[in-house]
């Protein structure tokens, strides 16, 4: 506790939905992930929509959690993790795309849990959810990361404009940035928020040397959106940095969108077109997923 | 029908199968060693195991020659010249592998390979190399039929290395067994890479300690078998095992255990040890009269014998009185702390007890973590490996691992099981390999999900040769049996499978 003349300052926290000690997909080598709840998108093709919004404390999942692991404390859901089997009726019983197992933690006490770690792995990542939600989270806790000798990377849709915002970077190694859609009109359907900050982070982050790598979602006999998003995106970043084409999956996506998306996965011979197309544009780190 | 009746009318069997089984018989027949009532009955109890090591021990159990002497002087018994080149330095080595005895009758290490033959590689045109390599490899293989013949490699990268890893991974084979002796000061991050991509696809090599095993045993150290660390020039005399399990149901409490009946199991193993290891000396002809003792290749003085224990996890929780091994040992840290105290008491009662003919372990037998055998069932977990479908994530699995490592010279490891996505991010395995290894892990293996070859418990077999005996059809090596009985009775090859997902922790 940060105290000034006996005043005590409130701690910085943030929500952690889920931490994975040992993740080989989330960036270069060996990882810890760390997963923030909450996102200012609400992608239809989202896999975890459980990450999108903060629990109202509605009690619903109270009701039909089989092993009394979620309980109403002064208003406030409650969840014990010692009894919780994961079986996910909660997130299945959650009408607001929300989840109960989040806990609030501050830096301390994260890095308690990366110091555990750290011997095993090259670096952290930090996801979601979208994680620059929590940036005084971040300003706070990757200092203190990057003085155990660990790398530090964002995972992030690109809502928060990062060029006014450069203080997040400081302590950042390289930012892997989602750009879903180009196409305006395609972008304000799918992912329901202005893609121009997304954009203007694309070029801002090539100029200051700070993108790890872009990702690209490819959609089944969605021809001309793809195009437009991968041309865009290869004619921009060139060979400066990796660009995974990745093929949509209908896993967890919600009942209702995957109607519109598609109840399948996108072809690999269909995605392997746009990593050529990419290749030839010049992104020779052009790259399936 | 007679056992060897038995023998010699099973048609899973190989010719040289039979001969090994019913030269067993043969052994066995004599009585001249005899050992305590109290032994026999722990024994009998199978609280105590002889691993199949027979009652009258004609040569050590496991030897491993001095292939640099062989490469020096040559070899007056089998009249074999020093190797000149390539193709003279694989026919020696054939020949000589031939005459070197082992508990398996096959040899159970085949030198530093790479250090070994760089000299003569560098000599030759790469693909010629790499042909009569892949030559050696066939002929170890077809010969020498039986996954304990070990190979080691390292710490540093060599062409000679690299050919050996490219062979492995096309050739799919399961002899030998390959360990990289691993060192991140010696070893560069690219070599052990390549290390890396070939162990996912053939479940070899493994990853040895360098400085763990340097720091015991000096650089003159060998890996040999499934992952015993031994003297080179020397081997290890036998290797008898505690069934921890069974050792623990004579006892009414955890106290009485600790205190009583595992130091009385001790002393039993080590008078076992005792008797077999004069006999072998004193007794057997082998280090008066093999040529691998007379010419130098092995010194007596070289040689020591391995403690081994089995079954530690069950043990625990047992005296626990734990029922859910997802709650047990390795998981639970009151039973890892019974887990370690009982090691205490094992490492300290050997300790001090004063070997014979263990000169160059200062007169001390030396522990190994026994990786089990086909009949154990799922009683006991190998070593102190927290059981099979308790497995917790791979963080918690290394760091219960690296509390028990340090206890066991002679060897011990553990193995893990990786999905998919790890063929195209090899490189996230190394920092795992580094961070485990700085602290006292021992050894590593690991093989992806979909592989033919495959690690057992620390030896290799091919999953379809498995399938082949269990059509009752021959095959060709030894220890496909094993496989089939870890895979049937201990569900070895269950082994929980490094999943992104499945290591979440939550918070």
């Amino acid at each position: 506790m940060r105290s000034t003349a006996g005043y005590s300052v409130m701690k910085i926290t943030a929500p952690v939905n889920k931490i994975i000690p040992f993740s080989n997909v989330d960036g270069p080598s060996n990882r810890m992930a760390i997963f923030f709840q909450g996102c200012p998108f609400n992608c239809r093709f989202c896999h975890n929509p459980e990450t999108i919004h903060m629990c109202n404390d509605c009690g619903d999942c109270v009701k039909t959690c089989p092993v009394g692991a979620l309980s109403l404390k002064e208003g406030k859901v409650t969840w014990n993790k010692d009894l919780c089997v994961n079986c996910d009726t909660c997130i299945k019983t959650c009408r607001h795309d929300a989840s109960p197992k989040v806990t609030r933690m501050t830096t301390d006490e994260l890095m308690e849990k990366i110091l555990e770690v750290s011997p095993y792995i090259q670096g952290i990542t930090l996801s979601g959810g979208e994680c620059t939600l929590q940036k005084e989270f971040i300003k706070e806790l990757f200092p203190k990361v990057k003085a155990l000798g660990l790398t530090t990377l964002l995972d992030s849709n690109g809502s928060l404009d990062f060029e006014s915002n450069e203080d997040i970077l400081e302590y950042c190694d390289g930012v892997m940035l989602d750009v879903k859609a180009y196409n305006k009109e395609f972008s304000d359907w799918l992912i329901r928020y202005p893609n121009d900050v997304v954009l203007k982070n694309l070029d801002h982050l090539l100029a200051t040397g700070k993108l790890e790598e872009v990702r690209t979602l490819i959609f089944p006999d969605r021809d001309k959106e793809n195009e437009a998003t991968v041309r865009y995106v290869a004619e921009t970043i060139k060979d400066r940095c990796r660009y995974k084409i990745i093929r949509y999956r209908q896993f967890g996506v919600r009942e209702e969108y995957r109607k519109e998306l598609g109840d399948f996965t996108t072809g690999e011979d269909y995605a392997m077109r746009y990593v050529e197309l990419a290749r030839s544009l010049g992104a020779s780190k052009a790259i399936l997923v | 029908m007679s056992e060897a009746l038995n023998i010699i009318k099973d048609p899973t069997l190989t010719y040289n199968q039979e001969l090994i089984a019913l030269a067993k018989l043969g052994e066995n027949s004599d009585d001249t060693l005899v050992y305590s009532d109290e032994y026999y009955k722990a024994f009998n109890s199978r609280a105590l195991c002889d691993l199949g090591e027979g009652k009258m021990p004609y040569r050590p159990r496991y030897i491993c020659p001095d292939y640099e002497l062989l490469f020096e002087k040559g070899c007056k018994f089998l009249e074999l010249d020093p190797p000149k080149d390539l193709l003279e330095a694989i026919n020696v080595l054939e020949i000589f592998y031939r005459h070197v005895p082992s508990i398996t009758t096959f040899p159970v290490y085949l030198g530093d390979l790479d250090k070994l033959l760089e000299p003569f590689v560098l000599k030759e045109e790469r693909s010629y190399a790499k042909k009569l390599l892949k030559l050696f490899l066939l002929q170890i293989d077809k010969v020498l039929t039986d996954s304990f013949v070990h190979a080691d490699i390292g710490p540093e990268d060599s062409v000679t290395g690299r050919l050996l890893l490219e062979l492995s991974e096309e050739m799919q084979l399961a002899v030998p067994n390959i360990t990289l002796r691993y060192d991140p000061e010696r070893t560069s991050d690219d070599f052990a890479l390549a290390c890396i991509k070939c162990m996912l696809k053939t479940a070899k090599p493994s990853f040895a300690n360098h400085r763990m095993f340097v720091k015991e045993w000096g650089e003159n150290y060998a890996i040999a078998s499934c992952y015993n660390g031994l003297l080179k020039a020397g081997g290890g005399y036998t290797l008898p095992r505690m069934r921890l399990y069974e050792c623990s149901l004579t006892a009414k409490d955890t106290e009485d255990f600790v205190n009583r009946e595992l130091p009385r199991y001790i002393d039993l193993q080590l008078e076992y040890m005792d008797k077999r290891v004069k006999f072998i000396v004193e007794e057997a002809s082998f280090f008066k009269a093999n040529f691998l003792a007379t010419e130098g290749f092995v010194k007596e003085e070289n040689f020591t014998g391995m403690f081994g224990v089995v079954g530690l996890a069950e043990c625990v929780n047992h005296l626990l009185g734990i029922e859910d091994k997802k709650k047990g040992f390795g998981i639970n840290k009151e039973a890892t702390a019974l887990g370690l105290k009982i090691m205490d008491v094992i490492d300290e009662r050997v300790k001090a007890h004063v070997a014979p003919y263990c000169e160059a372990t200062d007169h001390r037998y030396r522990l190994h973590a026994q990786v089990g055998i086909n009949t154990d069932g799922m009683d006991d977990s190998p070593g102190t490996r927290i059981p099979i479908f308790a497995e917790p994530t791979m963080l918690e699995q290394l760091q219960t691992n690296e509390k028990f490592h340090p206890y066991f010279p002679t060897g011990t490891g553990d193995i893990f099981k990786f999905e998919e996505t790890y063929e195209k991010t090899p490189e996230a395995i190394l920092p795992i390999i580094k961070g485990s290894f700085g602290r006292g892990l021992r050894y590593f293996s690991g093989y992806l999900e979909n592989c033919d070859v495959v690690r057992v418990t620390g030896y290799l077999v091919k999953k379809s040769e498995i399938e082949k005996l269990k059509a009752q059809k021959q095959s060709l090596n030894n220890v496909t049996v094993f496989g089939m009985g870890a895979q049937d009775g201990a569900h070895a090859l269950d082994r929980r499978i490094q999943r992104h997902e499945d290591n979440s922790t939550g918070q």
